[in-house]
């Protein structure tokens, strides 16, 4: 038993939450909430796939591509909370 | 013989899967936004065990900190506009009609094939490499930073990170255009205690966020990280209405969102030529016009994330009250 396997198997499991909850999730923000879930999860398997038993230092350029991946993902997050808070507001003044 | 942090390890990975149930699970959308958080920070922590402090660090200040700021902010904004705000626990926006069987069953099938595909292909990987670590620490001597990933991040996948700046500045743009004339929730009342809090973290965050930057070049931390710690001062600013966006503002601010992203591209452009092509930095001067692009794209990134987290651009909205009394 090595972190990397405990850690690769979370990760898988965490992407497969998300990704029901992105298909069956009915609430907006929610939806938004599971696509942040496989995200991370992807970043779990990424991660891991850079581990290396110590003393050995990890592969850097998984991290590199996991990071610049959180800020992407935060930059797609803002967008699509934005959509949410314009179509929220239009349906609002809708029912008015 | 096992390693007694294995323990740790499976109690973290069982709390992370268990959070991200309860995340999907949990009725109050607040409730959701909090356990996300919560996961967030666990993950954080788990990945710091996998020796990547660098990615621990930007997905607890970026993915959790930045993202669940933005998540409260909007669940802010949706319950102002429904009417909800006083609610403890507003349900969700529940369609009514219930989802069919067939549909249900074709999502289970399509995420369990996914899911099993996936656990196959990381099972059959071969582990521990070889990857690219042999390749970067041959190249690390050139790249004029002690730090292998800020190495890859800024000199030997520059372009990728170029693009990633680029994409926030997409990011900030759509945010802009798409909440145009939109009216704002009211900020809510924060009382006299978040003043105090304010006032004595500032500073604090400041020196923080200045320190993982400078400290990327040789150890964890960088631009990314930096920044969003900094950006975390203009969030402060911003709940505490010490700082007002006004319209007037709008140049200052657009300015300093592409600051980043241009002088990246200008110092990618101006090192080419003499045999050299774009982002291959002399060897000598590596080490100033990294930390020179460091700097100014973390200046940006703290700015975008704070433009991202107070959504609308500050422009008046003139016509919005006469239209509603019409």
């Amino acid at each position: 038993m090595t972190p990397d396997l405990i850690y690769g198997l979370t990760g898988i499991a965490v992407f497969a939450i998300g990704l029901v909850g992105a298909l069956c999730a009915q609430d907006r923000l929610r939806r938004v909430l599971a696509l942040k879930l496989c995200s991370v999860g992807a970043g779990f398997i990424l991660v891991v796939a850079a581990w290396r038993e110590p003393p050995a230092s990890p592969d850097p350029v998984p991290h590199a591509l996991v990071i610049t991946g959180i800020v992407v993902m935060v930059s797609a997050t803002a967008v699509a909370l934005a959509l949410i808070r314009r179509l929220q507001t239009l349906e609002a003044e809708a029912d008015e | 013989m096992t390693d007694p942090l294995i323990l740790f390890d499976l109690l973290l990975g069982v709390s992370v899967v268990a959070l991200a149930v309860a995340v999907m699970g949990a009725r109050d959308l607040f409730a959701a936004i909090v356990l996300f958080v919560i996961f967030g920070l666990l993950s954080a922590l788990a990945w710091a065990r996998l020796s990547a402090p660098d990615v621990a660090l930007a997905e607890a200040a970026i993915g959790t900190g930045v993202t669940g700021a933005l998540l409260l902010k909007t669940l802010h904004h949706l319950r102002y506009v429904t009417g909800q705000l006083d609610q403890f626990a507003a349900p969700g926006m529940t369609p009514a009609e219930p989802v069919p069987m067939g549909v249900i069953a074709a999502n289970a099938a399509f995420c369990g094939l996914i899911t099993l595909g996936l656990a196959v292909a990381y099972l059959g990987a071969p582990q521990g490499g070889p990857g690219f670590d042999a390749l970067v620490a041959e190249a690390m001597p050139q790249s004029g930073v002690e730090h292998p990933v800020t190495a890859v991040l800024l000199n030997f996948r520059a372009y990728d990170t170029l693009m990633e700046v680029v994409v926030l500045l997409a990011a900030v743009i759509a945010v802009w255009q798409i909440e145009r004339g939109l009216s704002d929730a009211p900020s809510p009342d924060l009382g006299q205690v978040w003043q105090g809090f304010a006032r004595l973290a500032l500073p604090a965050i400041v020196v923080v966020g200045t320190y993982l930057l400078w400290k990327g070049s040789e150890a964890p931390g960088g631009a990314f990280q930096g920044g969003a710690v900094l950006a975390a001062v203009g969030l402060l600013l911003l709940l505490s209405r010490a700082y007002v966006p006004r319209p007037a503002h709008r140049g200052a601010a657009r300015l300093l969102f592409v600051l980043g992203t241009g002088a990246f591209a200008a110092v990618a452009l101006l090192v080419t030529g003499g045999g050299r092509v774009a982002f291959q930095y002399p060897p000598d001067q590596a080490k100033t016009l990294i930390l020179l692009i460091e700097g100014l794209v973390t200046i940006s990134i703290a700015v975008t994330l704070a433009a991202l987290f107070h959504g609308r651009e500050p422009v008046a909205l003139p016509s919005r009250r006469d239209h509603h009394d019409t």
